[in-house]
């Protein structure tokens, strides 16, 4: 074994102390708040597919009544008359 | 959205008792590397315990979606993340074993040395090129035993 692996025993030794006490309610806290920030995701979630949902409608409709791909008719050209 | 149309409580109450069991199994590990990492003593480690809480949160809140991933894999990661996310808080020793080292150092000790991550897994896990990783790790482990030997020193 070399010195460097030695050493790195070592600390090993010295990081393996007994575990700290678990508090009893951990796993009630901790899913109680995840349960509380996947609703909270799940809201944001939707919001963001509805507000999507509304922009889509808004700008069919909008295209629909503007039809902004058709040639506007010509303002500049005087009209032909006596051909 | 897929839990409120199936969302039955029987359901709820099985995904709950599953993780209670994974907390009951993984806790005591998991909150010993957080308070090796905020450097707390083991009776008094209320940042460690906030920081588990809240990696637990996380882990807790995909627990439906894992797929062949390991839970405590997981959670060990957001823990990691969410410690260096917020390491500066972490600075100060407050009694720990690694209380002598930079919060970043104390990462890479107690993934490598504790945890026993493969040094390239810790350097995509905290953004280091692996050779960044190992140089981190000789080097808090040279500044750890120069610690202990002078404790050792004035200690006899």
């Amino acid at each position: 074994m070399t010195r460097h692996e030695d050493k790195e025993a070592a600390v090993r030794r010295m990081l393996d102390t007994p575990h700290p006490p678990v508090p009893a309610d951990l796993a009630v806290r901790a899913a109680a708040s995840g349960a509380r920030r996947a609703r909270l995701e799940r809201v944001a979630r939707r919001l963001l597919w509805g507000l999507f949902v509304v922009a889509a409608v808004a700008f069919a409709v909008w295209a629909s009544a503007a039809r902004p791909w058709e040639v506007p008719p010509a303002e500049t050209t005087p009209p032909l008359e006596g051909w | 959205m897929r839990e409120h149309r199936s969302g039955t409580g029987t359901e709820h109450a099985y995904r709950v008792r599953e993780f209670e069991a994974f907390v009951a199994g993984a806790a005591g590990r998991l909150l010993h590397a957080a308070t090796l990492l905020t450097a707390e003593t083991r009776t008094r480690n209320p940042h460690a315990r906030t920081l588990l809480t809240a990696a637990l949160a996380h882990t807790y809140a995909v627990w439906g979606r894992l797929r062949d991933e390991d839970p405590y894999d997981l959670t060990r990661r957001d823990l990691a993340a969410r410690f260096a996310r917020t390491a500066r808080r972490y600075r100060a020793g407050r009694g720990g074993v690694l209380s002598a080292l930079h919060p970043q150092e104390r990462l890479v000790v107690v993934l490598r040395l504790y945890e026993g991550v493969a040094e390239e897994q810790v350097g995509a896990l905290l953004g280091l090129p692996e050779a960044r990783v190992r140089a981190v790790c000789a080097r808090s482990v040279a500044a750890l035993r120069a610690t202990s030997d002078r404790d050792a020193g004035t200690a006899a």
